[in-house]
This record gives structure tokens, C-alpha cells and sequence, in this order.
């Protein structure tokens, strides 16, 4: 056997370190003991305790709740923007539009955070909304964060769209409203799906800036999380983690299985094309 | 890019192509852009017993309108050596991080480049799904690892290497590893972007040419990857510098970062203005990398 690279030995070890400790997690959600380092048995006592536990359930239904509005705002937002960049050519005010959509990809969370609870409490003075801070302004908060990965991952598949198919639903008569929804739209479809699910993942984990802007009413999932996690390692949240980790990657596999079955058809079709011809 | 070249959509957008541009601009510039104003405004005020917690700075007292600006606040943060050191530290530490996941991931990046075409999808998912899960989470992990009675520390004391557990809990030494494990994906992502964009000939013209393995990559593939080591590396330390969850999780008392001084300033002792001058000192450091990050971003996305 071929001796592997130097590039090919560190992905590996990069991948297990990736894994690893997400791997010891679930393993010790299953531990009978309370101390999470101790292997005292297997026990699916934590998870009994978490689906009884009406704080971290309520918190989920108000995590999935924002998440899912927000996800869809930022959809259509990020989608308008990314088209607006791509379609439009220039126009005043582009270079505006692209700095606050590339802006709050890196933009530390807890200044995200606090400029928008200022931002709230003085409209609040000025106008008497929002009265008071909650569901709404996580959702606004988020939405806006959310859309410019939307704009971003929707932009680079509008780009890679062929112009022609568009012109030609037009030429043809179509009134322009009609060919995005009839042409542009099915064919960006999967990049508006990734920028959805992005979104909506985005969203269920933000703990800093729903942190500032939320109000006694409203907690979320990782606010419960954080002030468990805070006063040291509990197997609940071991229990909760396995269970987030098992979603996600049962999302993941799915998406990636039918990737590959669009593919393999694509390819089908190229071959028999090519057959007939 | 060109612009769309039908006539008919031109014609068309002519008159509504405003109201589709504004709709983006307008939340943006609402949601983004008008907060920082109004932080630098409440980091030129001064605090106050109040709710909200600070004074107002115009005041039409008397009927005349006098405007009080203080810089009291950023005097003060100039003043104190806690403020001046969780910068410097909040640098440091990202500096270090964003250096180690460089180190990490480029190989990861190069070997996924390099992968066979059917494997490079799996690899860029698995790469990528720990960001997808919970990054509070993934922070979380480390807790139990790093403990003195953790995974580790039992496992060394159990094999008898050491007599008494470790300190890795509570140390720059975890907030780095925490940084490095959580930002990682990020790095890796654009880095494989653009080296899966390399052209494969110009290496093997290098190597036809005579050139040796080190020498084609230290003057072909390093330099034609120059924009992916700036956009993951921006991507990992702008965030860094400004976190909290993994100081306040991970760090110890002498773990000094300043978005975790932050935070303390605003919700333990509810000093809105000078949260708010924290802040709009972080975002002028952060002013230089944010640039160099979206002329990047902007350049990939005319591509």
C-alpha cells in the first residue's frame, strides 16, 4: 500500500478531532452516574428526565417557533438582495447593500447584539414600538443576521444559473414577474432550500444576540442551555446534545443522499442524450 | 457581471426596479447599519440611575436646546489597564487561534482539494456538520474533556503518568483549543473553494518544469490560495476577537477578552455607555480585517 500524504493523515486527525469530542458526549449521555465523567452503567435515565423537564420544552417550542419565521424572512429577503446584486447591475447604493450583506458574516455577536437592543429601546422612546422585547425582536434580530448567509449562499447559485433560459421565457412573452416565479425560481430552488435550513440552524443556536434583545418573555433553547452548562457539565444537557447531534445528522444524510440521486439522474440523462445523438 | 439584456425587463424594472432595490436596503440600513449610530451616540453619553440607564444628549430644558457630548467614557476606558489588557488579550488570543486552525485546516482543505470527485462531497459535509449542530454544545464537550476530573486527567492519573490532575480547565490554553475546535469548518470551507478552483496544469507544468514538490507549493499553490487564507482567516478572528461563550465557559479569572468585559459592563452592571464605547472601540480594531474580508467576498461574488 501507497504510503498517504502529510495532507491526507492531517484530514483524518482533523476530522477525529472534529468528531471526537462530540463522540465522548453522547457516550456519557447514556451513563447511569450524575458525575458525566464516571462510567457507573448504561441508563436512559437523562432522557426520561429531560422530556419531564417543562423548562427546556417550553424553550425548544420557542427556539423552533423564531427559528422557522426567521429562516423564512430571511429567505425572502436574502433572495431579493442576492437577486438585486446579481440582476440588477449597478444602481445607487450597491456598494452599501453588499457591504451590509458580506458585514454581518463576521461581525462579533455581542456588538450585533447590543446595537440592536439600543436600537429597540430607542424606538421604543420614539415611537412606542416595540413596547416591550421578546419572540418579535429575536425574530427581527435574526432575520436580519440570517438573511445576508441566505444572500450569500443564494447569490453564488444565481450566478452559476444560465442567463439564457430566462431570456428566453421572456422573448417568448412571458411578463418578467412570471418568468421568476415559473424559471428563476425552480431552478435557485435548492440554494433557497441550503439558505432555509442554514437559517434555520443559525437561528436555533444563537445564544448572544438573542441574549440582549429578548425580554423576560421570551427564552430560548440555548439561554436554558447556557445557564445549565454555566454552573458545570449536567448529563441532561449530554442527553439533549445527542439528540440535536442525531437531527442534524440525519438532515445532513438526507440532503446528501439526494444530492446524489439528482446527480445520478442529471448523468442519465447526459449519457442517453448523448446516445441519441 | 452583465445586466440582464432583454429589453423587455428593462423596460419593465424601470419604474419598479427602486422599490425592489429598497426593500433589502431599507431593513438592512434599519437593522444594520442605524444601530451603530445609535451606540456611538450612547457611548458619547453619560450613565444614569434612569431606564434607560443613561443620560439624553439633546435637551430642550429652558427652551434652549443644548447638546451634552462626553468623551468621559472613552478617557476612561483609556484610563483603566483592565479595559486596555482584555483588548490586547482579546487579540492575542485570536491571533494564536486563528494561526492554529490556518495550520489545521489548509492540509484538510488541500487533501479534500485533492480527494477523488465522489469522495470531496462527503468530506466537505462531514467537515461541515459539526457547525450545523449547536455551537454552545460543542463547547460543552470540552467541559468534561478538559475538568480536572475530566476524560483526560482520569485517564492519565488511571495509567499513572501523573500524580495529581492537570490544570487545563479555566486557561488561555482551553479558550484557544475551544476557538480552534469551533471555528475550524470555517476555515477549511474557503480554503477548499478556492483550491478545488486551482488549476491542476499549472502544477504540473511546475513539476514538468523541474520544480520540487515544496518549492511548486510555496510559488504556485500558496500564493494562487492567498484569497482563501484571507477570507477563512478573517472568518475565524473577527468572531474571536468579540466572543464570550467560550472565555466565559472555558477561560479562567486570568482569561481577560474583551467581548466578555462587555458584557459584563451591560448586564452586571448595567453601564450602558460604556458597553457602548467598548463596543465602538472593538469595531474600530475590527474596522481593517472587516475591509480586507469583504473585498474578498465582494471579488468572489462578481466571479
Amino acid at each position: 500500500m501507497r504510503k498517504p500524504s502529510f495532507t491526507t493523515v492531517m484530514l483524518i486527525l482533523g476530522l477525529v478531532f472534529l468528531y471526537l469530542p462530540m463522540l465522548i458526549l453522547v457516550f456519557y449521555s447514556f451513563n447511569a452516574s450524575r458525575l458525566v465523567t464516571v462510567w457507573a452503567g448504561f441508563s436512559g435515565r437523562w432522557y426520561i428526565e429531560l422530556f419531564r423537564d417543562q423548562q427546556i420544552l417550553s424553550a425548544v417550542w420557542t427556539s423552533l417557533r423564531i427559528a422557522f419565521f426567521s429562516a423564512s424572512m430571511a429567505v425572502c429577503l436574502g433572495t431579493l438582495a442576492a437577486f438585486v446584486m446579481v440582476r440588477f447591475g449597478r444602481f445607487r447604493g450597491k456598494t452599501a447593500l453588499s457591504s451590509m450583506v458580506t458585514a454581518p458574516l463576521v461581525m462579533p455577536e455581542v456588538i450585533t447584539g447590543l446595537s440592536l437592543l439600543l436600537l429597540f429601546v430607542h424606538m421604543a422612546q420614539l415611537i412606542g414600538w416595540p413596547a416591550d422585547r421578546g419572540m418579535v425582536t429575536i425574530w427581527i434580530a435574526h432575520t436580519t443576521f440570517c438573511s445576508a448567509y441566505v444572500a450569500v449562499v443564494v447569490s453564488s447559485r444565481l450566478r452559476e444559473v444560465d442567463l439564457s433560459l430566462e431570456e428566453a421565457a421572456m422573448d417568448l412573452g412571458a411578463p418578467p414577474v412570471k418568468t421568476f416565479f415559473q424559471i428563476t425560481l425552480p431552478v435557485i430552488a435548492p440554494a433557497l432550500a441550503a439558505g432555509w435550513l442554514l437559517a434555520f440552524t443559525l437561528s436555533l443556536d444563537d445564544l448572544v444576540i438573542a441574549s440582549f434583545v429578548s425580554g423576560p418573555g421570551a427564552t430560548t433553547l440555548p439561554m436554558v442551555v447556557f445557564s445549565s452548562v454555566r454552573l458545570g457539565v449536567s448529563p441532561k444537557i449530554n442527553a439533549l446534545a445527542t439528540l440535536i447531534i442525531l437531527a442534524v445528522s440525519l438532515a445532513t444524510f438526507l440532503a446528501w443522499y439526494f444530492m446524489r440521486r439528482s446527480e445520478a439522474k442529471r448523468r442519465q440523462a447526459m449519457r442517453m442524450q448523448a446516445q441519441e445523438a | 457581471m452583465p445586466a440582464l439584456t432583454s429589453q423587455r425587463l428593462r423596460r419593465w424594472l424601470k419604474p419598479r426596479r427602486g422599490w425592489v432595490i429598497a426593500v433589502p436596503l431599507l431593513w438592512l440600513t434599519l437593522f444594520f447599519l442605524l444601530p451603530f449610530g445609535i451606540v456611538l451616540k450612547i457611548s458619547l453619553s453619560e450613565a444614569a440611575i434612569a431606564i434607560p440607564p443613561y443620560s439624553a444628549m439633546l435637551d430642550f430644558g429652558a427652551e434652549t436646546l443644548s447638546l451634552v457630548v462626553t468623551f468621559g467614557n472613552y478617557l476612561f476606558l483609556m484610563s483603566d489597564s483592565l479595559y486596555v489588557s482584555a483588548y490586547w488579550g482579546s487579540l492575542k488570543i485570536a491571533f494564536v487561534s486563528t494561526l492554529a486552525c490556518l495550520l489545521i485546516g489548509y492540509p484538510m482543505a488541500y487533501a479534500m482539494a485533492r480527494a477523488p470527485a465522489h469522495w470531496q462531497l462527503v468530506l466537505l459535509l462531514l467537515v461541515m456538520l459539526p457547525s450545523w449542530t449547536s455551537f454552545l454544545i460543542r463547547v460543552y464537550a470540552w467541559m468534561g474533556i478538559l475538568s480536572n476530573n475530566g476524560l483526560i486527567n482520569n485517564t492519565l492519573l488511571w495509567l499513572g503518568l501523573i500524580d495529581s490532575p492537570i490544570r487545563m480547565m479555566n486557561t488561555n490554553f482551553a479558550v484557544i483549543l475551544g476557538i480552534v475546535y469551533a471555528y475550524l469548518p470555517f476555515m477549511v470551507l474557503p480554503l477548499y473553494a478556492n483550491l478545488t478552483r486551482l488549476d491542476g496544469s499549472l502544477l504540473e507544468a511546475a513539476s514538468d518544469l523541474g520544480s520540487r514538490s515544496i518549492n511548486t507549493f510555496l510559488k504556485v499553490t500558496l500564493p494562487l490560495s492567498k484569497g482563501g487564507i484571507i477570507a477563512g482567516s478573517m472568518l475565524v478572528f473577527i468572531p474571536a476577537v468579540g466572543e464570550y461563550v467560550i472565555p466565559e465557559l472555558l477561560g479562567g479569572p486570568d482569561t481577560l477578552m474583551i467581548g466578555k468585559v462587555l458584557w459584563e459592563e451591560f448586564f452586571n452592571n448595567r453601564d450602558w455607555p460604556v458597553a457602548s464605547a467598548l463596543a465602538m472601540v472593538m469595531l474600530g480594531l475590527l474596522l481593517i480585517p472587516i475591509a480586507l474580508f469583504h473585498r474578498y467576498q465582494s471579488r468572489e461574488l462578481k466571479e
